[in-house]
């Protein structure tokens, strides 16, 4: 919200540009200084591949729940039922395979419509019936903690078939063999390559038109550290087990839901509507439809982290997805969106889930308990708000 | 001569990039009666967040001296304290608590923190009584009209000892009697010794009250006039203003009136919380290709009602009556079957209805047809800058890019990224509601001069405005609204305020 004149567009000074830009790398450099800081204190442990791999599967349901959560908060809404359906789904997960031996696929699909059915049934009171999301969700909280308890009848239900584990404990199969899984190598260069191309194209874009605001040092710097960081990652990967398939499925869901949020108009119409929902409404925008799609999908994503989390655990109990909706929400806000709504990153969203999980990962392996991790957790929660608020005010 | 009762010297103000004010001198006088006004951007309101201790001490250069001391205020409650208290254009009421409660706030008839509700309603009604507000006490806030609001404001000032009134833009959304009734009020003060400092664009207002004017431009004191020594006029204000010489407010407009564009045929409306209350009776109107239609009427006939309720019942309930739109039958119940009949609302109240304000232009322009700028669903960026670009340049949008977020704008700016916005959805009728308030002399001209560019395009434009000769200076034909109902209808130019006011008086003496 900085105020740009144009006689700043004529010098692109580098330190004015990292000035009015801190904020967007602050949370990828918090990141960074969290990982260097357990990397020191866990005696190398952190990044070891067996651990990498590690934060990957236990993060996995926490990061796709943000995705749509993301969108939830910049409508300006809130959803407080994500962890009770994540579980519930589990549990009817269990109950579907084990109980009635259904096929898995047809299990899945069947869960994540329910996912979404939940999803459409609070997003329908709060949407047509402007009941505040955070009764509807606090009720639905309520209600699927207790139909999980229901289904799985007090007791854990396990363990699932082999095809359906697969989804969280299943690597890319290396067609290459050898010592080091070259599949994932290739698919991490790939994968880079393909991120510095659009990078690439995209500065082209705004040079031509004479939009480039990024000075050139920044903006190599930018890619080479994208590049490092994703072969590393890719590299370390490879060392142990190659790719998670939840790490696949992870990725494609952040890569969709950022061209939804940057790329189209549904995304553009829920940040308008998050600003200013009379002012969209106005002009034209169906709010109320575009309230009730974001909760349908807020519902199949905690279909999708529930079914992962049951399959991870390879058995449904009645307490998994306990506190989750904490962990996502908090994710959102650390990631930098906003409570009014109509402010907020995917990647942010993304960032903010991996800054709780390696601080979850490295306090444990550091031994710290479990009751301390909360305070700590909490503490760094108020600390990215207040300090986002902070600079927030102090530009205006 | 007296000394001023304050004074305020060389005032500079500078924000990141910006001057704010600078050198800004202002003198005001026991019981006087003091206009500040300027475009907008002048630099009206920092100038009495400087005073009210907004920005405190020490975040701006120069001095401030109340009743012949220095004045350093650190915050609002200090100033406040000094006997300044200053009324905004939003009002601060809380609007589910009473006119008692309202009026105490922060400064509760209390011992140890338990209120004496008697001592309260007892000196609520001696301060009711001196606004002239014949409301009780108890009357919650949220019942009461903008100007009885207004006149709560002005009692909880007078609870706090108030030696200078600062009331910015005060009769902005109040109707001409209550608009009236406040201006008297602060004659009364000055005859008991209260200074005020009256900001609005208003002119006939400051003319008929003020005591003094000083006008600002672009931050800077351009000019003090005195009222008492020498006549002053409504252009000699302008010009300082502007800096400019407005030959002629209006620009002028060759109509060429085509066939009917949109026709309304008894249109009722009710209100949407009380089903029984009828706020549009029996409205038939038609406006033509080319015509800039005027609706005129006092706040509260129902202008606003009936342009939102036309525009995909946006307001209302029970709604009924029959829409054409080029002859043929136009189904306009939701908004986007609206915009779909080429209809186009610009709303009255920008900032809530019209804008994303955190928001920047380029993407304010593109919300209401972004099917414009995409296809299937994928936003063409390029594309869309191209649209943004070229309404900031075709409407003078003054930014420093559209990437500007819409809340840094000043308000004819806003208004006209709004204009932007619905010109970009092309629409064949236009309801431009109040277009031009708020916003200043210079900028209001520009907006006319858009109205006029649309008329010869052939479109249909129905303009929605409080100040009469707004109306009778940019439309063709005019339609007097009270109480729900179309009262009058006359051609402009056998139209006058004597004959509007006249229709409208007539028509509540049935």
């Amino acid at each position: 919200m900085s105020e740009v004149t144009a006689q700043d567009h004529a010098k692109p000074d580098l330190l004015r540009f990292i000035k009015a830009h801190i904020r967007d790398y602050a949370l990828l450099l918090s990141l960074l200084a969290i990982m260097v800081f357990f990397q020191f204190t866990t005696n190398g442990t952190l990044f070891m591949p067996v651990n990498m791999t590690n934060i990957i599967l236990q993060n996995s349901y926490i990061v796709i729940m943000a995705l749509g959560m993301l969108l939830v908060i910049v409508a300006g809404h809130i959803d407080l039922s994500v962890g009770s359906v994540s579980g519930f789904i589990g549990a009817v997960a269990a109950v579907m395979m084990v109980s009635w031996k259904l096929d898995p696929f047809v299990s899945v699909a069947a869960c994540l419509a329910l996912g979404a059915l939940i999803g459409a049934v609070q997003g329908y009171f709060i949407a047509y019936h402007k009941i505040p999301a955070f009764i509807v969700t606090l009720a639905g909280m309520l209600i699927f903690k207790g139909l999980a308890l229901t289904v799985l009848g007090g007791a854990s239900v396990g363990p699932f078939p082999k095809e359906f584990q697969l989804l969280s404990s299943g690597y890319v199969p290396d067609i290459f063999g050898g010592s080091i899984n070259i599949l994932a190598l290739l698919i991490g260069a790939l994968v880079t390559a393909i991120i510095i191309y659009f990078n690439y194209r995209e500065r082209l874009n705004q040079q031509e038109h004479g939009l480039a605001e990024e000075p050139d040092i920044i903006f190599y710097g930018r890619n080479v550290l994208i590049a490092i960081a994703f072969l590393g990652f890719s590299f370390l990967m490879a060392r142990y087990k190659g790719l998670p398939n939840v790490l696949i499925v992870m990725f494609a869901l952040i890569a969709f839901f950022v061209f939804v949020t940057t790329n189209t108009t549904m995304g553009r119409r829920i940040y308008a509507m998050g600003g200013n929902e009379k002012a969209t409404k106005l002009s034209g925008i169906d709010t109320e439809r575009l309230t009730f799609l974001i909760f349908v999908i807020m519902g199949a994503l905690a279909a999708l982290a529930g079914l992962i989390f049951a399959a991870r655990l390879n058995v449904a109990t009645p307490k998994a997805g306990l506190g989750f909706e904490l962990d996502v929400i908090a994710a959102c806000f650390i990631g930098g969106a906003a409570t009014t709504g109509g402010v907020g990153k995917v990647i942010g969203a993304v960032i903010g889930a991996f800054i709780m999980g390696v601080m979850n990962n490295g306090m444990s392996i550091m031994g710290i308990g479990i009751d301390w991790q909360q305070v700590i957790k909490g503490t760094v929660l108020m600390l990215a708000v207040f300090l986002d608020v902070y600079y927030k005010n102090k530009a205006r | 001569m007296a000394q001023p009762i304050l004074e305020m010297r060389g005032i500079t103000k500078t924000f990141p990039g910006v001057n704010a004010l600078t050198d800004v001198n202002l003198a005001v006088m026991p019981a006087e009666i003091h206009a500040v006004v300027g475009e907008n951007g002048a630099g009206k309101s920092t100038l009495m967040k400087v005073l009210s201790g907004v920005y405190p001490h020490g975040s701006y250069d120069g001095e401030i001296v109340f009743e012949g001391g220095a004045r350093k205020f650190a915050s609002i409650s200090d100033s406040e304290g000094a006997g300044i208290i200053i009324i905004h254009q939003e009002l601060a009421l809380v609007p589910l608590l009473s006119i008692a409660e309202n009026i105490f706030l922060g400064h509760e008839t209390a011992k140890r923190g338990v209120i004496n509700w008697f001592e309260a309603f007892r000196r609520s009604v001696e301060l009711l009584k001196k606004v002239g507000l014949k409301e009780h006490p108890n009357t919650l806030i949220t019942n009461l009209g903008t100007g009885k609001q207004q006149l709560v404001e002005i009692a909880k000032a007078l609870n706090k000892k108030v030696k200078l009134l600062i009331l910015d833009e005060p009769t902005s959304s109040l109707n001409e009697t209550d608009s009236n009734a406040l201006l008297a009020l602060l004659q009364e003060f000055k005859a008991h010794g209260i200074s005020s400092i009256l900001i609005t664009h208003k002119l006939n207002e400051v003319l008929k009250v003020a005591d003094r004017i000083t006008v600002l431009r672009d931050g800077r004191t351009v000019d003090t006039l005195d009222t008492s020594t020498a006549k002053v006029s409504e252009d000699r204000i302008i010009k300082a203003m502007v800096g400019r010489e407005l030959t002629d407010r209006y620009p002028p407009r060759h109509a060429k009136i085509g066939e009917i564009m949109l026709e309304v045929k008894d249109w009722n409306a009710f209100h949407p919380l009380h089903a029984d209350r009828q706020v549009i009776r029996n409205v038939s109107m038609n406006v033509r290709q080319g015509e800039v239609l005027g609706i005129a009427g006092l706040m509260g006939a129902g202008r606003t009602e009936l342009a939102m309720s036309l525009f995909g019942r946006a307001y209302g309930q029970k709604i009924s009556g029959e829409v054409l739109v080029q002859g043929k039958r136009a189904d306009v119940s939701t908004i986007p079957k609206a915009m779909a009949a080429g209809l186009a609302y610009v709303t009255e109240d920008r900032k809530t209805y019209g804008l994303v304000l955190i928001d920047h232009i380029k993407h304010n322009v593109t919300l209401a047809h972004l099917d414009g700028v995409a296809r299937r669903g994928v936003i063409d960026d390029l594309k869309e800058l191209a649209v943004a670009n070229k309404y900031r340049r075709e409407l003078a949008i003054r930014s420093a890019s559209v990437y500007q977020a819409t809340v840094n704008l000043s308000g004819g700016n806003q208004q006209k990224v709004v204009l932007s916005k619905w010109l970009f959805s092309g629409p064949q009728v236009l309801i431009l509601d109040e277009p031009t308030r708020g916003i200043d002399v210079g900028a209001k001209y520009e907006i006319y001069n858009i109205i006029n560019a649309l008329a010869e395009q052939g479109k249909a434009v129905i303009v929605i405005s409080s100040e009469m000769p707004e109306l009778l200076g940019i439309s063709d034909r005019l339609y007097v609204m009270n109480e729900g109902r179309f009262v009058a209808e006359m051609a402009t130019r056998e139209a006058s305020q004597e004959k509007i006011m006249r229709a409208i008086m007539n028509s509540w003496e049935k």
